[in-house]
This record gives structure tokens, C-alpha cells and sequence, in this order.
């Protein structure tokens, strides 16, 4: 039953999460935090953060860490398979059929008007994270670590992993 | 259709082990960062699609919902080696780094309750949402000259209606607009 369940916990973010990986993360938290409460809303910042400043696809990541933390080694498999698998067979399976209709203006809408949905949930996300940190660090070390984080990422283009790593210095000094 | 390469078998998955393994561990920030490096693969380092095959590929799996990154390596693993090599291209691509996330997130889990451990956790956050914020920004930016920042506006607005005050799941919200999409397709569909 747990098996289903995570089955069902990524393939419904992955097979309606246009736009890459990324796209699918606030419906995996909506599974994951909201529905299953498999995790709070700070595990699963860890995941993602973490899941940052590691190299490799984002969606795949966090589908096997959280199948592992819920269902062990198989659980893992079964949420990577969930992610993977539907849209790849998707691709082999209709490749004929998308070669003809990837110029139709539908096709090519498709991903344009799912953007702005995908969008919204990205902003709520960022604000319950942003509510998250003020209950955690109080208001003004929120305030200062998204000062400057928004400082290093978006001024100074500085690495993701880099950002978390000083994130976590700053955690253990002030711990 | 398949094996456009000159280097029969076993070479040749050692070749998609080798190529993919490179630009999955290489490429930092999820996967649409790592297309560049699969394209330095795939058509620069192997020869193993044109650009314009490469392309028609990356549009596609542009078009289809889920990761990227693993759609690509899935499909020109299955396209230059059959299964075997589909297989292999995911597994090398994603094994790795699930590994160090268990690893390194088991660590964190095991000392959680050191008070150092705990704030660090929690200084996280902020970052996250910076991150987040980004994503959102971007995904904002692209709608509006996408679709136009009339429509993208009153996308958003209606999807935060929909979402936040009534509740509903985004899954249907995202299933609606999918059937409204097509919807004109159909229409024509008829008519002929």
C-alpha cells in the first residue's frame, strides 16, 4: 500500500509538471508535505536544498530520497520509476505522432499556458518557505539571510551550493 | 533505426555509461542546466545525432511534462542502443547523486538533535526561498513574453484563485488547461 502511495506521489507531480524538473517541485510538496505528510515544510526545504547544491536532475533526486526515507531501497526505485518512466515511454512510444504534431500551435501552446500555473504554486511555495524561516530564525535573521542570499545569487551570480554551504556555516556559528 | 554508431556493443555502452555519467554529475542546478553538456556529448564528443536530430529531440521533450534531463538520456540511450541502452543512460545519470543525497540527508537526520545541527537546518530555509523565488521569477518572466503579460496576468490571477482561496488541486487546475489547450484541435478535428 505505501508502495502505491509513493508510486502515485510522483508520477502525478511528474506527468503534469511542465517545464523540466524544476516545475515539478511545489506538486511533489503538495503530495508530499500536504497530502501524505510524509515530511514538515523544513524537511523538505532540506531536500531541496541539499538536492541544490548537488549536481544532477532535481526531480530525480528528491524522488529518491524521499522513496527512500518512506518505503527503503524499493521505495526509492518505485518513486525514481514513477518519475522516469511514464513520460520517457511516452516520448519512445508516440515519437512518430509528436514528429507530426510538434509544429501544431496546440503542442507548442501547451507548455506556455501551464507556466503561469506552475508559477503561482513556485510563489506560494516560496512565501510558506519565506513564513517558515521567519518562525525558525525570527524576522530579522530571515531578513538578513534572504538579504544576502538574494545578494550572492542574483547580484553576484554565485553558486547555489556555495550560497547553502555559508547558509549552513552561519547555522552552526549562531547555533 | 538505432546504432548509428560505428562502435559495436559493449563499447558503445561503455561509451552512453562514460557520456552520461558526465553530464549528470557535472551539471549543477537541476536538469536543464545539463543539456549543454549533453550536446557536447551526444553530437560534439560521439557523433551520435546531428544538431538537427538533437533538436527535434530537445523540443519534444520540451513539449512532454517531467524532468528533462532524464527524458533525454532515456531517449537517446533507447535511440542509439535499444533498451539496454536506455537503461543505461538513466542509471547512470541518476544513481550517483541519489546516492550522495541519501547519504549526506542521513547524516543531517542522524545528529538532528545537536542544537549546531538544528540551526543550521533551519538557516536553510531562507536560502530555499530565495531559490524558489528565482524559480518563480523566471517562470513569471517567461510566461509574460511567452503569452503576453495580459494573459500571463490573468492566468496567474485565475490559478490563484483557483488554487489558494478555493482550494482546488493543481493537478485539475493544470488538467483544465490541458483539455482547454486542445480544445481548438478538436474543434478542427470535426469540422474536416
Amino acid at each position: 500500500m505505501i508502495y502505491w502511495r509513493i508510486f502515485l506521489a510522483f508520477f502525478i507531480p511528474n506527468i503534469l509538471g511542465y517545464g523540466g524538473g524544476p516545475a515539478s517541485i511545489p506538486l511533489v510538496e503538495h503530495e508530499v508535505v500536504g497530502k501524505y505528510g510524509w515530511m514538515t515544510t523544513q524537511e523538505f526545504s532540506e531536500v531541496v536544498a541539499i538536492g541544490n547544491s548537488l549536481p544532477g536532475p532535481i526531480a530525480t533526486k528528491m524522488a529518491g530520497y524521499i522513496g527512500y526515507t518512506e518505503g527503503g531501497i524499493l521505495g526509492s526505485f518505485i518513486a525514481m520509476f514513477a518519475t522516469i518512466a511514464p513520460t520517457l515511454i511516452l516520448m519512445i512510444g508516440m515519437m512518430a505522432i509528436l514528429l507530426k504534431y510538434k509544429d501544431s500551435p496546440e503542442v507548442k501552446n501547451l507548455s506556455k499556458f501551464i507556466r503561469p500555473i506552475i508559477a503561482v504554486l513556485l510563489g506560494f511555495m516560496t512565501i510558506q518557505f519565506a513564513q517558515e524561516s521567519v518562525i525558525g530564525l525570527g524576522m530579522w535573521s530571515s531578513i538578513i539571510l534572504i538579504a544576502a542570499s538574494l545578494l550572492l545569487l542574483v547580484k553576484f551570480k554565485v553558486h547555489p551550493a556555495f550560497v547553502i554551504l555559508l547558509a549552513l556555516i552561519y547555522g552552526a556559528i549562531t547555533g | 533505426m538505432k546504432n548509428k554508431s560505428k562502435r559495436p556493443g559493449r563499447v558503445l555502452q561503455r561509451d552512453i555509461s562514460i557520456a552520461f555519467f558526465r553530464s549528470g554529475i557535472l551539471g549543477f542546478g537541476g536538469g536543464p542546466s545539463s543539456i549543454p553538456l549533453v550536446h557536447q556529448e551526444v553530437v560534439k564528443k560521439y557523433g551520435w545525432m546531428d544538431e538537427d536530430e538533437f533538436g527535434d529531440t530537445l523540443a519534444l521533450a520540451n513539449t512532454l511534462p517531467g524532468p528533462i534531463n532524464t527524458k533525454m538520456a532515456g531517449y537517446i540511450g533507447y535511440r542509439i542502443a535499444g533498451i539496454w541502452g536506455c537503461l543505461n543512460a538513466i542509471i547512470v545519470s541518476v544513481i550517483p547523486t541519489v546516492l550522495m543525497m541519501i547519504l549526506l540527508l542521513g547524516l543531517i537526520q542522524k545528529y538532528k538533535d545537536i542544537p549546531k545541527v538544528q540551526n543550521m537546518s533551519i538557516a536553510v530555509i531562507p536560502v530555499v526561498a530565495v531559490l524558489l523565488g528565482q524559480l518563480t521569477w523566471d517562470f513569471i518572466k517567461k510566461s509574460g513574453e511567452s503569452l503576453g503579460w495580459l494573459k500571463a496576468l490573468l492566468l496567474i490571477v485565475l490559478s490563484t484563485v483557483l488554487i489558494e482561496v478555493l482550494h482546488i488541486h493543481p493537478a485539475i487546475v493544470i488538467l483544465a488547461c490541458i483539455v482547454l489547450v486542445f480544445a481548438p484541435l478538436l474543434k478542427r478535428r470535426k469540422k474536416i
